[in-house]
């Protein structure tokens, strides 16, 4: 398990290094002088400050050399200094981070949970009415774009019954301690959670319908039934535990979307995440800021690869054994 | 051709969406004679609600822009990308598929790690830095979601090539002194045809939603009116206008759905097999 641990730790390493790679060639890519990239929109920069970016990133020297000292700056922690905000990058992000943890973390087991509960009931009901109407909703939510949804649940649970906020992370002014702030908290993730969640619970409700009946047609199935074991025992010991690997699978896949997702979730509630500062930094060409959600984004969905992988490990035991 | 369409017309939800596609496909092409004055222009009132007037049915928005000419115009810009931007990943994904899964090997390795590292990138999140660092433009747009869109492409082509690879034919193929590319793209790839007109169907949909979200975001080409940029435009005054944000919602719904079950369709119709085990 160590072993297997440490491998993908040097494979997450790799793919990190080929991110940073890839946003130091943006930067040089885009048009005009890297150093005004750097600082933000061209021409709003003042010279003296150029200058210094100049001689820090060496911008005279050659690309490789370049790229050497802008990989030294992200291993330690250096990911820019963002003109406009005055505040280095890192700073700014790790502010957000835990916000945006919150937020996606909340959608992914909602949306798990959920889903593959849709699932296994549909799977359960194949071909009645039941089925027809979860396979059509959740068909319906996986056409809608998130930021529509997220648009129509302020309006119809915020702006039209006023029961759940539609607004940012907490009460401004509430001044809430304790027990009060969580409630506070949880009250106003809600509907971004839900939100985001939504897509994919689709995706997790179809890939469960379709596993559960696949391994349904299974030898070791027709066998418990041969048995006389209640249906009941069957889907869940029998069904459930083997369909539920392919779905595993798809939502370690599948955690990198949900958190691009959230760029428009928080925009949508002016939840103060890296997502609302993406597109805070879109607004002000702040490229520094934008690289740095990027980068950041990246590394969290290689650690929720890390974190469904090992749970497949011990979800599956015939893995640990090979 | 017979046999397909049969099997294509037994699943309803599909032909619903082939019916609702076509008329998604019309009004695109008949925006210009409908609507020949530009969607940007300025017509009537501000907030002007719909069915108010005959001449704006569906209403003007905060700027007193006719709604309806904008959906109009807006499915040009949905179908445009979506579709080119499709056929470009296919043109990446389909040539690295099918040398992964043909020569195996190291060829396959180091192929199959690069396609791992695109799909591991959050792909939404690489799509708003490329767009936004090449300044939004239709190329910028339809550059971004090819190179987050390629990935399953070249995973499926892989996949059926390597099948196909130790089939007697192919193995006749060679042996006659065919040359490679001949081989590969006479004898194999028109056999992988049918599961990549599926995928293409829905990457098609998964476009026009990306699209869509870029241009919500702000990051649409500044001379098109789309979808998504009419939803970013109208959603500070969503209190005042709900239908500003809602209509142009329900268009990229009813288009992204029809092209989901369109897919459905020419899954069920293309692999009949396939489609019958799971039922």
């Amino acid at each position: 398990m160590l072993r297997f641990i440490a491998l993908r730790l040097v494979k997450a390493a790799i793919i990190l290094i080929a991110i940073v790679t890839l946003n130091f060639f943006l930067i040089h890519a885009a048009p005009g002088d890297p150093a005004a990239v750097m600082a933000g929109e061209a021409g709003a920069a003042d010279e003296l400050f150029l200058q210094q970016l100049r001689e820090q990133f060496g911008l005279d020297q050659p690309l490789l050399t370049q790229l050497w000292l802008y990989l030294v700056g992200v291993v330690q922690l250096d990911l820019g200094f963002s003109y406009r905000q005055q505040m280095p990058v890192a700073e700014l992000i790790g502010a957000r981070l835990p916000a945006t943890l919150l937020l996606t973390g909340t959608a992914f087991v909602i949306s798990i949970v959920f889903g593959t509960l849709a699932g296994v009931m549909a799977s359960a009901r194949v071909g009645k009415w039941s089925d027809t109407l979860i396979s059509t909703t959740a068909l319906l939510f996986y056409a809608t774009p998130l930021y529509w949804v997220a648009l129509m649940a302020v309006l119809l649970f915020s702006v039209q019954f006023n029961w759940l906020p539609g607004f940012g992370y907490e009460t401004v002014g509430g001044n809430y301690e304790g027990f009060a702030r969580v409630l506070d908290i949880a009250k106003h993730l809600v509907l971004p959670a839900t939100t985001l969640g939504l897509f994919f619970m689709a995706v997790y409700m179809r890939m469960t319908r379709a596993s559960m009946l696949e391994v349904s047609t299974l030898d070791f199935v027709k066998t418990a039934r041969a048995k006389g074991l209640k249906k009941s025992v069957i889907q869940r010991r029998h069904i459930f535990r083997n369909a539920m690997l392919p779905v595993l699978t798809l939502a370690g896949l599948q955690a990198g979307q949900l958190v691009g997702g959230a760029v428009l979730t928080e925009t949508v509630f002016a939840w103060p995440g890296i997502g609302r500062l993406m597109f805070e930094a879109l607004a002000q060409r702040d490229y520094n800021v934008l690289l740095g959600v990027f980068f950041v984004s990246a590394a969290m969905v290689l650690l929720f690869n890390l974190i469904t992988d090992i749970l497949y490990r011990v979800v599956d035991p015939r893995i640990r054994a090979s | 051709m017979k046999d397909f369409w049969q099997r294509f017309r037994r699943n309803r939800g599909a032909v619903i969406g082939l019916v609702l596609l076509l008329a998604v496909i019309l009004i695109a092409l008949f925006a210009p004679l409908l609507f020949p004055q530009s969607p940007w222009k300025m017509v009537q009132r501000p907030f002007l609600p719909p069915f108010d007037m005959g001449q704006y049915p569906l209403g003007t928005d905060a700027l007193g822009r006719n709604v309806i000419a904008g959906l109009a115009y807006g499915a040009q810009v949905s179908l445009l990308i979506g579709l080119v931007s499709t056929v470009v990943s296919l043109a990446i994904g389909i040539p690295l598929g099918a040398f992964a899964g043909y020569f195996g090997g190291w060829i396959d390795d180091s192929l199959m790690r690069f396609t791992e590292f695109f799909q591991t990138v959050p792909s939404f999140a690489l799509a708003i830095v490329l767009v936004a660092i090449f300044e939004p433009s239709v190329m910028s747009i339809i550059a971004a979601i090819a190179i987050v869109s390629w990935p399953p492409v070249a995973r499926l082509v892989r996949g059926e090539v390597l099948s196909l690879r130790s089939r007697e034919y192919v193995e006749a193929a060679v042996l006659s002194g065919q040359k490679t590319s001949t081989i590969i793209w006479r004898q194999i790839l028109p056999n992988t045809l049918s599961p990549i007109i599926v995928l293409a169907s829905l990457m098609v949909a998964t476009a026009i939603l990306l699209e869509s979200s870029l241009s919500f975001l702000g990051l649409g080409d500044p001379n098109m009116m789309s979808w998504g940029y009419m939803i970013g435009a109208a959603r500070t005054v969503i209190r005042q206008a709900w239908w500003l944000s809602f209509l142009p919602g329900l268009a990229i719904v009813l288009t992204v759905l029809s092209l989901n079950l369109i897919g459905e369709g020419l899954n069920d119709a293309l692999n009949p097999r396939l489609s019958r085990k799971g039922k």
